[in-house]
């Protein structure tokens, strides 16, 4: 039997609360949805942020999700530049800016932000790249033609960032603590590849140093009175620079949820279903839950998976406890930067086995399998889109090593 | 339903091929080629989904 509601409240106007909006009319919810986001925009897509439109080869119309007409049709009370202040999940009532409003469904989905340089607060020159208006920040900088700009962190944010930006002719210093750039994500052999192809580009990388310091010079016509001239590390060399961008990773946004009776740890805590306690479900960047494929509790930063996990969430508040169903995806990902797509599906493991299936990687065109205790783990593609595609769906089957490598056997 | 895909946006992410094979396929040239522009509507619930999860939004269905 399907879930009667009334009123369902979505917080966070972005990927997964568009989607679970949209799921829900899709679905038939005639009951009112509202919408609220804290940012001051309607609903949009951040990949393009930081690479077309940062590069100013698409403007607004090309970032908006879907169209005004759409938007119309899904009949919301859409309440943008608003933020929620507090939840009481058994009184089932929902703190908007201090003042207080009942729900019977409600879909968490406030994402997250991003970490900042300690220090950095109001410093002219110093951003991160989360929001449209960072994006615009960073744009205008550079288009009044600052030369020189260091990325800090060796992430995927801070790849695509540096790869636009030398797009645009600026110099680039790419800054990583860790030994591995990429490591994290890809591991260390194929961290090294895509490391290789940023230096192939003329960026400056160096890993395995942190920074020091953020060097800044008095500038009164900024917040804090200072703008950035550079960074110092901690081996002791300085880059100087007009313009710092940050990809240090993110903070889900969960401040908000503090006594709302809730569990939160590095993300809202939701069963195996998305549901965080009755009536509550949570969706994208600031949902922790039971991926039962893995049998482990994750949080995923993806842009596919606020797609499926909004349409997932959403579809669980209109079912009941017998007919919900377990969220199981294969995490996908894909990142553009210069003329190469980088793509993984799966996961990687420090200890995993990687083994070429396809490509060269000398040619930065390949295909990489990792696998690990005899399970076919994750794939990595540069550059070749069919084939991890051909084998995200091998991970979805849970392939074993051996059958992915047949699978893959036949491959150039 | 007609599949309209709009190549200035598509970069060949081929999400929608491992969605609806039998209707997207990218091939090793790394192009998209749609295989049935008109399919039933029995394969409508895999297209809407290929339309939400193309990462460039690339994909449009018209009834």
């Amino acid at each position: 039997m399907p879930v009667g509601r009334d009123r369902i409240t979505i917080v966070g106007a972005s990927l997964a609360g568009y989607w679970a909006a949209e799921t829900l009319r899709r679905d038939g919810f005639e009951g009112a949805i509202s919408l609220i986001g804290d940012e001051g925009h309607e609903p949009y897509d951040r990949p393009p942020l930081s690479k077309k439109y940062l590069a100013g080869e698409v403007g607004r119309d090309r970032v908006n999700l879907g169209n005004a007409e759409k938007l119309a049709a899904l009949d919301l009370d859409l309440r943008l530049g608003r933020r929620a202040t507090g939840l009481d999940v058994a009184a089932r009532t929902l703190e908007v800016e201090g003042v207080s409003e009942p729900f019977d469904g409600l879909v968490i989905a406030t994402g997250a932000r991003c970490r900042t340089l300690p220090g950095t607060d109001g410093v002219a020159g110093v951003h991160t790249l989360r929001t449209i208006d960072d994006a615009d920040a960073v744009r205008a900088a550079m288009d009044v033609g600052v030369e020189r700009m260091v990325v800090v962190g060796a992430g995927f944010i801070g790849a695509e960032v540096a790869s636009t930006a030398v797009g645009r002719g600026l110099a680039v210093t790419m800054v990583e603590a860790l030994e591995a750039p990429f490591g994290r994500v890809l591991g260390m052999e194929m961290g090294a590849v895509l490391a290789d192809v940023h230096r192939g580009h003329g960026v400056d990388l160096r890993a395995g140093v942190g920074v020091d310091e953020v060097l800044t010079e008095p500038d009164g016509g900024t917040e804090a009175g200072l703008r950035v001239v550079g960074i110092r590390l901690v081996d002791g060399s300085e880059v100087a620079c007009d313009l710092l961008v940050a990809g240090i990773g993110v903070i889900p946004n969960v401040d908000w949820l503090e006594g709302s009776g809730l569990e939160v740890a590095d993300g809202v805590v939701c069963d195996e279903t998305c549901l965080a306690a009755p009536d509550v479900v949570a969706a994208g960047d600031v949902a922790r839950w039971t991926n039962a494929r893995y049998g482990e509790s994750m949080r995923v930063e993806h842009w596919d998976n606020a797609v499926q996990q909004g349409v997932h969430a959403a579809r669980r508040l209109l079912q009941s406890d017998e007919e919900a169903e377990p969220f199981t995806p294969v995490p996908w990902f894909w990142s553009d930067q210069y003329d190469r797509k980088v793509q993984l599906a799966g996961r990687t493991h420090p200890d995993a086995e990687v083994r070429v299936v396809a490509g060269s990687v000398a040619e930065h065109r390949f295909v990489a399998y990792y696998g690990l205790g005899g399970r076919f783990l994750g794939v990595l593609g540069v550059n070749r889109p069919r084939q991890v595609m051909q084998s995200k769906g091998l991970l979805e089957q849970d392939a074993s090593w051996d059958e992915a490598l047949v699978f893959a056997a036949d491959w150039d | 339903m007609r599949v309209v895909v709009d190549y200035d946006l598509c970069e060949s992410n081929a999400i929608c091929m491992q969605i609806a094979p039998d209707v997207f396929e990218v091939r090793d040239d790394d192009f998209l080629y749609v295989l049935d522009e008109n399919p039933g509507d029995d394969r409508r619930a895999a297209l809407e989904e290929s339309v939400q999860r193309c990462p460039k939004q690339a994909i449009s269905l018209e009834d």
